[in-house]
Order: structure tokens, then sequence, then C-alpha cells
């Protein structure tokens, strides 16, 4: 049996905590809808961006970054948060890329990973195959930050050093669910045949300068709104995951709590009939 | 006077969705003037000066790499990043300027060409933000 003291002490000390988890959960909150705000900023650009991809598919020409080689060696860059305490967050997009990375080797194909934020690099830095690591920049990062990520990957792959790119971040699809997701970024795909409409309207545009030209721009730019596009969700899916997992601690805190009063009220009645007993022996005895 | 629509957006968001009547901007091959009813048109837009006039007040922004269309009588600017003339402070904008100067000077020196790429668009980033400035000032 504890003694009392023991119990009210942990009582103590497990209230304390959740006063912790309910204020994560709370900054969570907050954070999350900055986060969110960010991603509704940047969809305009990305639409915009990708309407103007479409109308330029019918160029053609050989682009660096559309080269199709046979895959050597194949990089995949995971995209994590920078900090824990946000349950298997994290852990998912790890799992996901290391059975992705399983699949590859027994491919026979090389790995090497490019780690965006801090959690992805330490559970992956044993393998060995982190190539480069961009860390601590999912607080607080801008478009630079993925142009710095998309450029060092562009050089990588014009350079042979990867035949093949695919992006594994945690996409937001709600405040409750983050799924781990899988995109290939390069070598870049054509996209899709559009519609007869949109390739007449593309006719009549005048390019300055040429329709190759401008995709030389383009393509890069195409790899930074990927990258940002998936930090932007990783964020906002970091600081949801972290919500649900303090409302759970602190939920889970409430419950501990309880138990451990009704082990606390046990205890004590305990102490009371055993000092009554005492009592009623003593003045029994003195009665004798 | 026909007016055509004016949107520029950025990654942190849109920055400007006006009808305007005339709109300039550093172009690939230069800058170009786009005017209400423009045949369509796609260019890759330089680091300058994105300038418009509407209803004879006229306005200067400062725009980064990135491309612009034109159709159905509307200018779409795609950048990297923009900022408004006014919002910029000369005196920075012109200390920015040097620093970059001596930068270049220092890369070119050292015959570093991947950081020269780099101080160069830096400069030339600063030297549109002080002319930008300069003239909503």
């Amino acid at each position: 049996m504890p003694s009392l003291k023991d119990v009210s002490d942990k009582i103590v000390g497990v209230k304390k905590t959740s006063q912790i988890t309910k204020a994560m959960n709370m900054v969570s909150a907050a954070k999350l809808r900055g986060a969110q705000q960010k991603m509704e900023d940047f969809h305009p650009y990305a639409g915009k961006f990708n309407d103007t991809m479409a109308s330029l598919s019918g160029a053609s020409g050989d682009y660096p970054l559309m080269e199709v080689r046979d895959v050597k060696t194949a990089e995949i860059v995971v995209v994590t948060s920078d900090r824990g305490l946000c349950g298997s967050f994290n852990a998912n997009i790890v799992k996901m890329a290391e059975k992705k990375m399983a699949e590859y080797e027994a491919a026979g194909v090389k790995v090497s990973l490019v780690c965006v934020g801090k959690k992805g690099n330490q559970a992956l830095k044993k393998t060995g195959k982190v190539r480069t690591k961009h860390l601590d920049i999912m607080g607080n990062f801008q478009m630079f930050n993925a142009r710095e990520i998309a450029q060092d990957i562009a050089a990588n792959f014009e350079e042979s050093g990867a035949d093949e790119v695919t992006i594994m971040y945690g996409h937001f699809k709600s405040v409750g669910v983050q799924v781990p997701t899988a995109i290939h970024l390069l070598p870049v795909k054509p996209t899709e045949e559009a519609g007869d409409e949109v390739a007449a309207a593309s006719g009549d545009y005048i390019y300055e300068p040429s329709q190759e030209e401008i995709m030389e721009v383009l393509l890069p730019l195409y790899m930074n709104v990927m990258i940002y596009n998936s930090m932007l969700q990783v964020g906002a899916s970091e600081q949801a995951a972290r919500m649900t997992a303090m409302d759970n601690a602190t939920n889970a805190c409430s419950d501990i709590v309880d138990e451990l009063t009704s082990i606390f009220n046990k205890a004590r009645q305990a102490a009371i009939t055993g000092d009554l007993m005492d009592i009623v022996g003593g003045a029994e005895a003195l009665k004798g | 006077m026909a007016q055509i629509e004016l949107e520029v957006v950025t990654p942190a968001g849109p920055v400007v969705r006006e009808q305007v009547d005339i709109v300039t901007a550093p172009g690939f091959g230069g800058v170009f003037g786009v005017l209400a009813n423009h045949a369509p048109f796609l260019s890759t837009i330089k680091i300058g000066e994105l300038a418009y006039k509407q209803d004879g007040s006229e306005s200067a922004l400062m725009v980064s790499g990135g491309f612009c269309e034109v159709s159905d009588n509307k200018i779409t600017f795609i950048v990297e990043s923009c900022e408004k003339g006014t919002d910029i402070d000369v005196d920075r904008a012109l200390k920015a300027k040097e620093r970059a100067e001596k930068r270049l000077a220092e890369v070119k020196a050292k015959g570093e060409k991947i950081n020269m790429v780099r101080a160069e668009a830096a400069l030339h980033r600063a030297i549109a933000r002080v002319s930008v400035a300069q003239k909503s000032n």
C-alpha cells in the first residue's frame, strides 16, 4: 500500500503535467491557424502556376529536369517536422520512407536521402544514406528556403546523382487526419494531354521568349512550388497532430488523476480505520 | 479608357487585384507595356519594377523573378516576391545596395561562381528596390 504522501505527491505531479499538455494543445491550435492561413495564401499562386504549366504542355524539348533515365539511384526527399511530441506523425512518414527504401534496394537501386526537418534526419541518419539535410527551418520558412532545397536537388539530378526523385510528406487532410504521402518529383512528367479547347487556346499565345525557354524557367519553379507545398502541408499537419496528441495526453492525465484519487481515498480511509481501532482499543484497555 | 484587370500573386498571397489603364513590366526581352484587350501573351519576368497607371495616378511595385500571363483582358503576374514601393524604406534600400555591391566585388575577387550568381541577383534586387522606392516616395 503506497503511503498517503506518495499518492498525493503523484496526483500533484500528474496535474502539473496535464497543465503543460493542455497549454501545448492550445499553442498548437493557435499555430495551426497560422499554418492553415499560410496554406490558403499559397493556394492562388499554386493554382495559377498549374494553369500556366498546363497551357504550356504543348511545348516539347529536351529539358534536363525532364530527362528520363534508367533508375540506378533513387532519391527520397523526406519532409518532417523539427519537433516531436506530435504522436506518430513523423514516425509514419519515416516508416513510409523506410518501406520505399527497402523496395528500391530489393530491386537493386541505390537510395539517397534528403531530409527536410530534424525528426526525419534523426530517424534516418543511422542508415548512412542521408545526402543533404535541411534542419531547423520548419518553424518559420519561406519560399526561398524551398528554393534552396529545390536547387540542390535539381543540381544533383542534373549531375546524374539521382535518376528519380520522390518527395514524402504528411498531407494535411483535416485537423484529425494527416496522411503520409509520396509524390513523384523528378524527372518532371509532361502534363497529360490537355483537352482540345486548351490546346487551341494556347496556340494563340505570344511567347516571350519561346515556349521552350519559358519551360526552362518554369520547371525549376515547379519544383519550388512542389517542395514549398509539401513543407506547408507538414507545417499544418504537425500542429494538428500535436493538438490531437496533447488532447489525448490531457485526457490520459485526468484518467490517472481519477485513479490515483480513488487510491488516495482508500488509503485515507484505511488510515482512519486503523487510527479508530487504536483509539477504541486503547479506550477498552483503560476501562479494563 | 478601357481598362485591364491586373493581378499579382506571390506564394504569400495575392498582392494586387485592380482595374488599371496600363501596366509596364520587366520582361525577358526588356520592359514591355500592356494595355486593355492585349492579345494572349506569356512572358518570363526578371527582377525589376512593375508599374501601373490607374486613373492618372501611378504606382510601382518591386517584383522578383516569375512570369506573367495575359488573357481575356486580364494580366496575371506569378512572382516569387513583390513589395509595394510605398512600403520600402529608401535609406535602408540604398544601404542594402551598397552592401550588395561590396559583396559582389569580394566574390568576384575570389572567383566563386555560384556565389557570384547569388550576389548579382541580390544586387539586382537592391537596385530595383531603390528605384521603386525613390519613385514612390
